[in-house]
């Protein structure tokens, strides 16, 4: 069919590009438009002059049909799955007291981000996201920096290294999580393997999973800085491969010291992607979920490591779950501070962009 | 630092540079691979001699495959193995389905309004799946659609990134291949799944790898919409595992469990390594 085809194209090229020209010319006259049109289709067949009579005269109409069609499944998918709820999350997070077995409520107004807010289990989960953010946006995006620039200045091993540093990325959350959890952890008969580390050092055993706050919360962050690194390293060295090497050559012959052709140089040619990957960075971070579950378990909230994100879901299903009405005050909120964070990202990225090109 | 002293000072340390580039990238790596390695390896300690180290050991001596054997009959692994697969290739041909035709719309009809509809569309994209997911999860369990695939596959099958994906590798193929299509009387619908499909063969592989990623990882909406644990996928599995696995707290059964979970996507990892990483440049978001 394919040989057919260019066989085609290659003797209708011409003539049909010189109707494309004239239809293009006549773009604003409606009927001309469809006479060529018209034109062209009564050649290739009376089946489609048919067509035409049943459709009527306007060869838009028929197309446009057509096109509703293959949009339909698409349109349906995403209105019933992100649009309609996007509009009902806004209702619920208003309707006081909703009762989700009698679909019923009694008042409408704010009691339901009072009640968010006042929340200390919620409170709790906006401290832990923040810490967690603070920490792993920087630390992820340094250590992925310098791995990328470790990267790119080698050639032996280096796909070899790429591949496992991305392996990270195709894992399960869950699943890996649970051997961070064995090794961090303390129980009566081992000492755990992390421990036993830090005793070699000379420092005394913690137990991670269900000790201080702060232990906790330090494996919480290797752990996502373990899970979040493949994808920024690769961004990052496709980034650094991507700078043209003729600006190296220049500053070789310049005698540019490494460090000031690093500043000069890489880093501002690469800082569209370094924002960018702040930016995922900070959104990720803030809708974190599943690696806080990996390593404490389902129950959240006893563990004291709940995120913002978790406290959605346990509000929604489980055992503390049933209240949609809290869930969705607590998602608008969530986003109302992503999307707050995220814009002053842009402004300063925007910024810094826009000196540097000065 | 002036120039001469740096001219001095650099021939001799390159290679001391170089080792400590290599030094520390092995030190990453050591640190990405030794949760797998320690996974392996205590999936393959006894169960006896496991709980007896109270120093653990960096290898073992008597490998046993008991731990694989309990993790497929205590547990019923391999029905949650099955339930991801079958989630998995749903949602992703359904999705494929879905996108290519939107894509194609986009691509090469013209209809009144497209512009208008690929803008929104487009806007879409920004909607976070944690704020419909609450709605989401009503909707399912108002259609009595809990603890069934349906009600597993229906939400995901749309993504507006993939079908933006498409559309534009679909206006990349050059116009006249349509419109000779079309002067031969060959239909849309098979110009599109014998011509455009085929010709932008690696974007969709791309797509299809990513949600198969996606899918397979998936936890938190398997987790809202099944409470049999007939209709658990992987991830739920684990953690239920987890919880309430052995009878008895049995790690290395656990993690033999675990490398059972995660050899699927490390094989495909590995046979489509260039493919995977090139797609995710172009559109991953875990991060």
């Amino acid at each position: 069919m394919n040989s057919g085809l260019s066989k085609l194209i290659r003797k209708t090229e011409k003539p049909y590009i010189g109707l494309h020209g004239k239809i293009r010319q006549t773009k604003g006259d409606r009927l001309k438009t469809g006479g060529i049109e018209r034109l062209t289709k009564y050649v290739s067949g009376s089946i489609i002059i048919m067509n035409f009579c049943l459709l009527g005269e306007d060869g838009m109409k028929k197309n446009s049909l057509k096109a509703w069609l293959y949009l339909l499944p698409a349109i349906l998918f995403l209105g019933v799955f992100l649009v309609y709820p996007l509009i009902d999350v806004v209702v619920y997070s208003f309707e006081q007291g909703y009762n989700s077995a009698s679909q019923s409520y009694f008042g409408t107004g704010i009691y339901n981000f009072s009640f968010v807010l006042h929340d200390s289990y919620f409170l709790q989960a906006v401290k832990n996201t923040f810490i967690m953010v603070i920490i792993t946006v920087p630390v992820s995006t340094g250590l992925a920096l310098l791995i990328s620039l470790g990267l790119s200045s080698i050639k032996k091993l280096k796909e070899l290294y790429q591949t496992i540093f991305f392996l990270p990325y195709v894992t399960n959350t869950l699943a890996v999580g649970l051997v961070f959890m064995i090794l961090f952890r303390k129980t009566e008969y081992s000492e755990g393997l992390v421990n036993l580390l830090l005793n070699s050092f000379g420092m005394t055993s913690v137990d991670f999973i269900d000790g201080p706050y702060w232990a906790k919360m330090m494996v919480l962050c290797i752990y996502t800085v373990w899970i979040v690194l493949p994808f920024k390293i690769l961004i990052l060295t496709s980034a650094l491969a991507s700078v043209n090497k003729d600006y190296y050559s220049v500053a070789k012959l310049d005698g540019t010291s490494p460090s000031r052709t690093f500043f000069r140089i890489t880093l501002p040619m690469i800082s569209p992607m370094i924002f960018y990957l702040v930016i995922t960075g900070f959104i990720g971070a803030f809708k974190s979920y599943s690696d806080a579950v990996a390593i404490f378990g389902t129950q959240l909230n006893e563990a004291g490591m709940n995120t913002m994100v978790g406290y959605v879901y346990d509000m929604l299903y489980g055992k503390s779950g049933g209240y949609p009405s809290y869930a969705s005050a607590a998602a608008l909120i969530l986003f109302s501070i992503v999307l707050t964070i995220t814009c002053i990202n842009l402004l300063v990225s925007r910024k810094t962009q826009s000196k540097q090109e000065s | 630092m002036t120039k001469s002293k740096e001219k001095r000072n650099n021939p001799a340390p390159a290679i001391v540079k170089k080792a400590l580039i290599y030094f520390f990238l092995t030190l990453w790596a050591a640190c990405v691979l030794f949760p797998f390695y320690w996974m392996i390896l205590s999936s393959f300690k006894d169960y006896a001699s496991y709980n007896a180290e109270f120093i653990p050991k960096f290898f073992t001596l008597t490998p046993t495959l008991e731990n694989y054997k309990l993790a497929f009959t205590a547990v019923p692994l391999a029905k949650y193995f099955l339930n991801s697969l079958i989630f998995t290739l749903g949602t992703s041909v359904i999705m494929l389905a879905v996108t290519v035709l939107a894509a194609f719309a986009f691509a090469r009809l013209e209809f009144r309004g497209k512009n208008l509809v690929f803008t929104i569309f487009l806007s879409l994209m920004m909607i976070p799946n944690e704020l419909v997911i609450i709605t989401n999860y009503q909707t399912i369990t108002n259609l009595e659609l809990r603890n069934t695939f349906t009600g597993l596959i229906l939400p995901s099958v749309a993504s507006v990134f993939f079908i933006y994906l498409l559309k534009e590798n679909f206006e990349q193929v050059p116009d006249e291949l349509y419109k000779a299509a079309k002067i031969d009387g060959t239909s849309d619908l098979k110009y599109l799944f014998k011509v455009l499909v085929p010709i932008c063969r690696p974007t969709v592989i791309t797509v299809l790898i990513l949600k198969v990623i996606e899918c397979w990882n998936s936890y938190v909406w398997p987790r809202l919409i099944t409470d049999d644990s007939a209709y658990f996928l992987v991830s739920n599995g684990i953690q239920e595992i987890r919880e309430n696995g052995f009878g008895r707290e049995n790690v290395p059964a656990m993690m033999a469990a675990v490398v059972v979970i995660s050899v699927p996507l490390i094989v495909i990892f590995l046979i489509f390594r260039k493919k995977i990483m090139s797609g995710v440049s172009r559109g991953g978001t875990k991060g």
